[in-house]
């Protein structure tokens, strides 16, 4: 059933909606909530709502519990290409969990919080933005690691992310929801503006043995495609590798793959000259699991990142 | 008077990125100004543009005292002025929200930690700010409550009004939060709106930081300045907020300033296609309009006026 989580009156003869579609079967109480679309130029999430949806209508027998797609937090933003909500000037996940006396998105974001609160499970699917690649991940912040590890694991995804904790982050849907006691998972995966049909499927298939092992999905789902366990990142295991002069990035690397010291992942040139500014190369043996798309760079544009430890 | 190039970057296509400052006078770090962190903030360039103007003539006729050193920041961002982006063009992000920066992070960040470096270690801090909820402000200070805030100086601007936020987590990586944090005194001024020139505001802001500087011994004490006002000083949240209660064409009758009663007709709201009063917003206390949204089309539910009436 598809419910209208919020609205408020756009100027002009239009009607700003977050909506979202409430799937039910059997007698189970669970209820699990898939969102996305909070950044406008993330679109990885879209095909993973369909995908969903359409397997659920297949099999409504298998459902056993609530599930509630959001595939459009922020619709104006994917209606325009635009990565924060047109107008506004934050990005939308820096506002959690919003206030009736805001602007209107702050408005809008603290009644979606209060439509999100209280579920099992949340899962926040993202996919970087149109400058990085990522593999497929969740991300969580050190505090919450203890009680959300165990959930991640069975998304089957190939990393999971544990980040030190920042002030500006306590301000994202994923913190607000964990602090309330909604447990909520982030996945990162792929790039801006574009759909990786092969990490969409693996997310689903994440996603479906997750509702079965919390028991509300009847079936095992296939994972053949998925790693048997993801890797687990230590604090401090990131390393971080930034543009050192401003042109233009060319790699002809891939993201997850173990790279080892001294190798070339890419290197920053001019157009103008034809010099070779900057030869990117690994410091570490490590995981490349995010490496740059968008190849204009700036001084401290991030080109790759490495998880340094524990990769095999 | 002296030009530095505090910050510099070289850009894949452009001419170099410089960040440059005005010194006058040689000493202990006493002020520093920021106007333009964001690429609309004209009102604040310009503001800037006048400061250098006075202070340049100040430091001729020997009006700033011995072993006082203020440094004025017209624009931190350039390169979004140049093609009328608030924020940095390539990534979308605010050089406002990443101090105190980091010298190997990301583009912003690095621009955030050259300009905090060189803001570093002044008593005084002063910051021509811009608010992300966009419209026409009446002239005040904001100060961020971090537990360093000395309301008492602010009052020294001699401005009607300072403001203390609450800051939210996405403050915390504000210019005029990190000053605070790193020991500045820090200040912002807001006034009027972004990218247009107002004359009479900007005069009033001039004023007040050179009155600021006077009254904190900054200025030599026989150079005329205007008197000001006894401030009145409120938490943020005490403001009145007066929201749209219809979608459409906003017609507002009274503006920023203006001292209006309970009941007074502030705006009408009109339907946007058949030109009829969808919503008549009057008053709903007495007191200051010391907000004024400066949009003509308006959601349902957009801060159209905040009261003052403290």
């Amino acid at each position: 059933m598809i419910k209208t989580v919020v609205s408020t009156g756009l100027p002009v003869d239009e009607e700003w909606q977050i909506r979202k579609n409430v799937l039910t079967g059997g007698t189970g109480k669970m209820r699990i909530c898939i969102v996305t679309g909070t950044h406008g130029d993330e679109l990885e999430g879209q095909y993973v709502c369909y995908r969903l949806n359409r397997i659920v209508a297949e099999h409504p027998e298998l459902l056993d519990g609530t599930l509630e797609i959001y595939p459009a937090l922020n619709p104006l933003g994917i209606d325009s290409i635009t990565r924060g909500i047109p107008g506004f000037d934050l990005d939308m996940n820096r506002i959690f969990p919003g206030s009736e006396e805001g602007t209107v998105t702050e408005q809008l974001v603290h009644r979606l919080m209060n439509d999100l609160r209280g579920a099992d499970m949340v899962i926040d699917i993202h996919s970087s933005n149109i400058f990085l690649r990522e593999i497929p991940q969740v991300r969580i912040n050190v505090n919450m690691a203890g009680r959300l590890v165990p959930f991640a694991q069975w998304l089957k995804m190939d990393f999971i992310w544990i980040h030190e904790a920042a002030t500006v982050l306590e301000s994202t849907l994923a913190h607000s929801l964990n602090s309330l006691g909604t447990p909520t998972l982030v996945v990162e995966m792929g790039v801006g503006m574009r759909i990786n049909h092969g990490y969409c499927e693996r997310l689903v298939a994440g996603i479906l043995h997750l509702m079965f092992r919390m028991g509300c999905w009847r079936e095992l789902p296939d994972l053949s495609c998925s790693p048997q366990e993801s890797v687990v990142s230590a604090i401090g295991g990131v390393e971080f590798l930034n543009a050192e002069a401003s042109g233009i990035f060319l790699t002809d690397s891939r993201n997850n793959h173990i790279v080892e010291p001294g190798e070339e992942i890419g290197c920053v040139v001019s157009p103008l000259t034809g010099e070779v500014l900057q030869r990117v190369t690994a410091p570490v043996r490590g995981l490349l699991f995010t490496l740059r798309a968008y190849p204009v760079v700036y001084e401290g544009s991030l080109l790759a990142r490495i998880y340094k430890s524990e990769v095999e | 008077m002296k030009e530095e190039i505090l910050f510099s970057m070289k850009s894949p296509f452009r001419d170099d990125f410089r960040i440059k400052g005005y010194r006058f006078g040689q000493g202990e770090k006493s002020l520093a100004i920021v106007g333009a962190l964001r690429g609309d903030e004209v009102q604040q360039l310009y503001t800037c543009s006048q400061l250098v103007k006075e202070l340049s003539a100040l430091e001729k006729r020997r009006g700033l005292p011995d072993g006082v050193e203020v440094l004025v920041v017209p624009s931190a961002n350039p390169f979004s002025m140049n093609i009328s982006k608030r924020f940095w063009a390539m990534d979308g992000t605010d050089i406002n929200r990443m101090f105190p920066g980091y010298q190997l992070g990301e583009t912003t960040q690095r621009i955030a930690d050259g300009v905090f470096k060189a803001l570093q270690g002044y008593q005084y801090g002063i910051q021509l700010a811009s608010s992300y909820v966009a419209g026409c402000y009446v002239p005040h200070v904001k100060m961020l409550h971090t537990g360093y805030e000395d309301v008492q100086v602010a009052g020294l601007f001699g401005l009607p009004y300072v403001c203390v936020r609450q800051p939210l987590p996405f403050d915390t990586t504000l210019l005029n939060y990190n000053w605070q944090i790193w020991d500045t005194k820090a200040y912002s001024l807001y006034g009027g709106s972004n990218d247009r020139i107002d004359v009479k505001v900007s005069r009033e802001v001039q004023a007040a930081i050179l009155r600021f500087m006077q009254r904190t011994g900054l200025m030599e004490t026989s150079c005329r300045t205007l008197e000001g006002f006894r401030p009145v000083v409120f938490d943020e949240q005490e403001l009145q907020v007066v929201k749209a209660p219809a979608p459409g064409l906003f017609f507002p009758f009274r503006f920023v300033g203006d001292q209006v009663n309970k009941g007074d007709l502030l705006a009408h709201i009109l339907h946007p296609y058949l030109g009829k009063v969808e919503a008549a917003i009057t008053a709903p206390a007495s007191g200051r309009l010391f907000f004024t949204s400066d949009r003509s089309l308006t959601l349902k539910g957009s801060p159209l006026f905040k009261i003052c009436s403290l």
